[in-house]
């Protein structure tokens, strides 16, 4: 290999509200408590760790028509925990989910720029849509899209906090008091926006933040999702962690860009992705099938199997056989507000495949969720899985990982201090932070050093 | 815990450089830093030391303006500010008394996201977060949203019919709108989460509630996706000039901000909002009034008046303003500060003519001179905002009694 050796990205995404989280561990601490932010996101910044990832839903998850009691329930508002944690962290970036639905792009603008603003640089916007009714029910906008607009509607979102955040160039406030000239330029932060979805003006009440715009990440897997994050994400949070899905994910994304006039270096692949850690594999894996165990319980068994049959099965044992009826194919109405059920395109042949995998190997309900469940993606002696996350970015399989502990929010203080140190000795990780800002350490250019004309418009 | 409790209460409302419009022209001003951390960090830093109940921090959703109805294209004065919440959030960690009160436009806004947005800075203040709600009724800011459009006003017209409905519409959706951040920070029960392993519970769902609110302007159906804040119900403030929003105030705030200009008008004031509290069915429940002043604070009367004077020279305008502007020594000021609260005022929020000059004085001679006299705190006498107020923590609206 005569290529260099890339270096590895690092992020922590904060133990979120579905069964990865273990809760019932004695370890596990608070998921609301501002102390366990600052613990986990003070652990990232010793480890030199990208940034810290914060996903967001904006409706209670709902089966069976009550509210989902199994997972850790309960988040802080993304801006506002993400700004407190810049008073308590000086180079971690802060990336939020914000949801381009639910939200106006005037407000959503001044927000990220304020947050840019108030970390020194360090704002980064996941943006998501969402289509449903049942999530709208909790704003004033109501409503929902067509799904087929919910693209279109993030498309042109993206396009209008970009107008915003380039209304102001940089160099407007000049403060002088002799001449009593504040502003150079009274008509500072002026935009006009007519569009499908967005018809405003007026000026933006933001001055430009130091990195112009806050770093955009997108998580979308569809060919639309993907083309969206070709033409203009900094960086995709994909769910592609393995060797061979996650080089297949990597390659089709980055072989996008071209059409848009960008390098392959402009967009980077960050999976998510799980790990446990031992002092000999071997160990590492009896552990990780411990947690895989804590991860399911009976009760959390019958509901997965549920997203699947879309029926109540509350009557089953979850130490017993899976369910002879067939699932209803009907509209999908067990679960709501989580996307897991629309990866069961074919529930009948989901179901069919279960069942004799489950007879073959005498499974119960529960040992059938735990052994179809996701596996963690990195498992071993820090050695081991230093080597392997190195092995995986140097293979293009993806430019870093963001890591989601299980347990909060002391699940990263291991691998800080064990993985991150030998990543160091392989100089495939940075040992002190470089630049100032987010971009900086992402390795991406400020907007305003990006060609003009080099980006499509949507 | 009431005999405790500080006579007077003192906030003091943060916007840019200061109150006067030409503050940031001042040698000790800041103008280069208003969008950094370390500038608002420093100020309610400063707050705190002289023990002050709480800090508001302005805000709006369009550039800010000389004129109430629309923008001016002044390029002499400051222009441009950050999310106040934002602010808040950011300050909350590095100050552990103080309580801290961000402006929110309640006519464009999300109450589910500010809901949560509020209870997350009492969570990371560890209860000492407040809320001030405003409306907007300005063309310029609606248009900045695009969902609705607002006749065209001009301050004289604001006694006509016409406008009287505009903004008694807007109150009306304020109060709506102050009503589900409640509901929502009520949505959960303090005990909610159980984190029960044998029957793999993470929650009681019982303790959990829908709000269902349902309003003219919007419905909203909860819950919250923040567990209930520290404080149970963070303190909502309101500034109030007249009739409209004293109802916003008796109905919906624990705190009221209003702005006369002597005894006689505070104690009318104070009587109106009273029957507005009464009217709304809260005639037991403690409601602040606090006197708004505008405060130029000198050594030398003579000092104050002449910096007032400076200023509104450099700014070419005489600085006119809602609430009565003060100028003179932190003696003068408490006697003021005396005779109000006499006529029922239970504090004051202050706004520093310039901030880096009117707030170190408020903390350093202001509050020495009202502790002499015995009427302001000697050291922080709770750890939340609720409990500087004397505001006991409420029980939650939904818990089965």
């Amino acid at each position: 290999m005569s290529k260099p050796l890339k270096q590895v990205h690092l992020a922590a995404h904060f133990p979120g509200v579905n069964n990865t989280t273990v809760w019932s561990d004695p370890k596990a601490g608070s998921h609301i408590e501002f102390s366990s932010f600052v613990h986990f996101a003070q652990t990232a910044e010793r480890a030199k760790f990208d940034f810290l990832f914060l996903a967001e839903g904006l409706r209670l998850r709902e089966q069976g028509g009550k509210i989902y009691d199994l997972d850790v329930v309960g988040r802080p508002d993304t801006f506002t925990i993400l700004t407190a944690l810049a008073a308590v962290t000086e180079h971690l970036g802060l990336t939020g989910t914000i949801n381009s639905t639910f939200n106006e792009p005037y407000e959503v603008a001044r927000q990220f720029a304020s947050l840019d603003h108030l970390s020194d640089g360090r704002a980064a916007w996941n943006v998501v849509t969402s289509w449903d009714a049942f999530t709208g029910e909790n704003f004033r906008r109501g409503g929902f899209l067509p799904q087929d607009e919910r693209y279109s509607r993030a498309k042109e979102f993206l396009q209008t906090t970009s107008e915003l955040f380039d209304s102001w160039r940089g160099d407007e406030i000049l403060a002088d008091r002799q001449t009593g000239t504040f502003l150079r330029d009274a008509k500072a932060g002026a935009f006009v926006h007519s569009g499908q979805h967005f018809d405003i003006e007026g000026q933006f009440n933001v001055p430009r933040s130091p990195q112009g715009r806050p770093v955009i990440f997108q998580a979308g897997d569809s060919d639309e999702g993907r083309e969206f994050a070709a033409s203009t994400a900094d960086a995709i949070f994909s769910r592609y962690a393995t060797l061979k899905e996650g080089q297949e994910f990597y390659t089709d994304v980055k072989g996008r860009l071209a059409k848009y006039g960008r390098e392959p270096q402009e967009l980077l692949i960050l999976p998510a992705a799980t790990f446990v850690l031992g002092e000999t594999d071997a160990e590492a894996e009896e552990l990780a099938r411990e947690v895989r165990r804590q991860q399911v319980s009976g009760a959390t068994a019958i509901k997965h199997l549920e997203f699947v049959w879309n029926r109540d099965l509350s009557g089953y044992d979850p130490d017993g056989p899976l369910p002879d009826i067939d699932p209803d194919l009907g509209e999908h109405t067990v679960s709501r507000g989580r996307a897991q059920v629309r990866m069961y395109r074919d529930p009948l042949a989901t179901a069919r495949e279960w069942r004799e995998r489950a007879e073959a190997n005498n499974w119960s309900i529960r040992d059938l969720v735990i052994e179809t469940g996701n596996r963690q993606n990195f498992v071993g002696t820090p050695a081991t899985v230093a080597a392997t996350i190195n092995d995986y970015v140097q293979a293009d399989a993806s430019d870093g990982f963001i890591l989601a502990p299980h347990i909060t929010p002391g699940g990263l203080d291991t691998f800080a201090d064990t993985v991150v140190p030998l990543l160091q000795e392989r100089g495939v990780y940075r040992t002190e932070y470089e630049g100032t800002t987010l971009r900086d350490r992402l390795g991406l250019a400020h907007p305003d050093t990006v060609k003009a004309g080099e980006r499509a418009a949507s | 815990m009431s005999s405790s409790l500080s006579p007077l209460h003192l906030a003091v409302a943060l916007d840019g450089a200061g109150w006067h419009p030409a503050a940031w022209r001042e040698p000790i001003a800041r103008p280069g830093e208003l969008f950094t951390a370390r500038y608002w960090a420093d100020l309610v830093a400063e707050a705190e030391r002289g023990l002050l109940d709480f800090v508001t921090i302005e805000d709006g959703l369009g550039l800010q303006s000389s004129s109430l109805t629309e923008p001016d294209g002044r390029a002499d004065q400051v222009r441009g500010r950050l999310d106040a919440v934002l602010i808040a959030a950011r300050v909350a960690p590095l100050t552990r008394h103080i309580g801290i009160v961000p402006t929110a436009v309640t006519t464009h806004t999300e109450p589910f996201h500010l809901s949560k947005a509020i209870a997350t800075l009492d969570y990371v203040s560890s209860g000492r977060a407040g809320l001030r709600v405003q409306i907007s009724a300005r063309q310029n800011e609606a248009a900045h949203f695009g969902r609705r459009t607002f006749p065209p006003f001009r301050l004289e017209d604001y006694g006509t019919p016409a406008v009287q409905e505009v903004v008694g519409d807007l109150f009306d959706e304020a109060a709506d709108y102050v009503e589900v951040v409640r509901r929502l920070w009520d949505s959960w029960e303090d005990d909610a989460e159980i984190r029960d392993a044998a029957t793999g519970r993470f929650i009681d769902r019982e303790k959990l509630h829908y709000i269902d609110f349902e309003g003219p302007h919007f419905r909203v159906k909860g819950p919250s996706i923040t567990p209930r804040p520290p404080q149970g119900q963070p303190v909502v403030t309101a500034l109030a000039h007249e009739t409209i929003p004293y109802r916003l105030v008796g109905r919906a705030a624990d705190v009221g901000y209003v702005t006369p200009f002597d005894a006689g008008q505070a104690r009318a004031i104070v009587a109106e909002v009273r029957g507005e509290q009464v009217s709304a069915g809260r005639g037991d429940e403690l409601v602040h009034v606090f006197g708004d002043l505008v405060v130029f604070l000198d050594d030398d009367p003579a000092e104050a008046v002449a910096r007032r004077e400076r200023l509104d020279g450099l700014a070419g305008y005489e600085y006119k303003s809602d609430a009565l502007i003060f100028a003179g020594t932190a003696a003068q000021l408490a006697d003021l500060l005396e005779e109000l609260a006499s006529a029922g005022l239970s504090g004051f929020r202050l706004r520093p003519a310039v901030a880096g000059h009117d707030l170190p004085a408020i903390t350093q001679k202001l509050v020495p001179e009202l502790q002499r006299r015995g009427v302001f705190r000697q050291s922080y006498e709770a750890d939340t905002l609720r409990g500087l107020l004397g505001l006991s923590r409420p029980a939650n609206r939904y818990a089965a009694v």
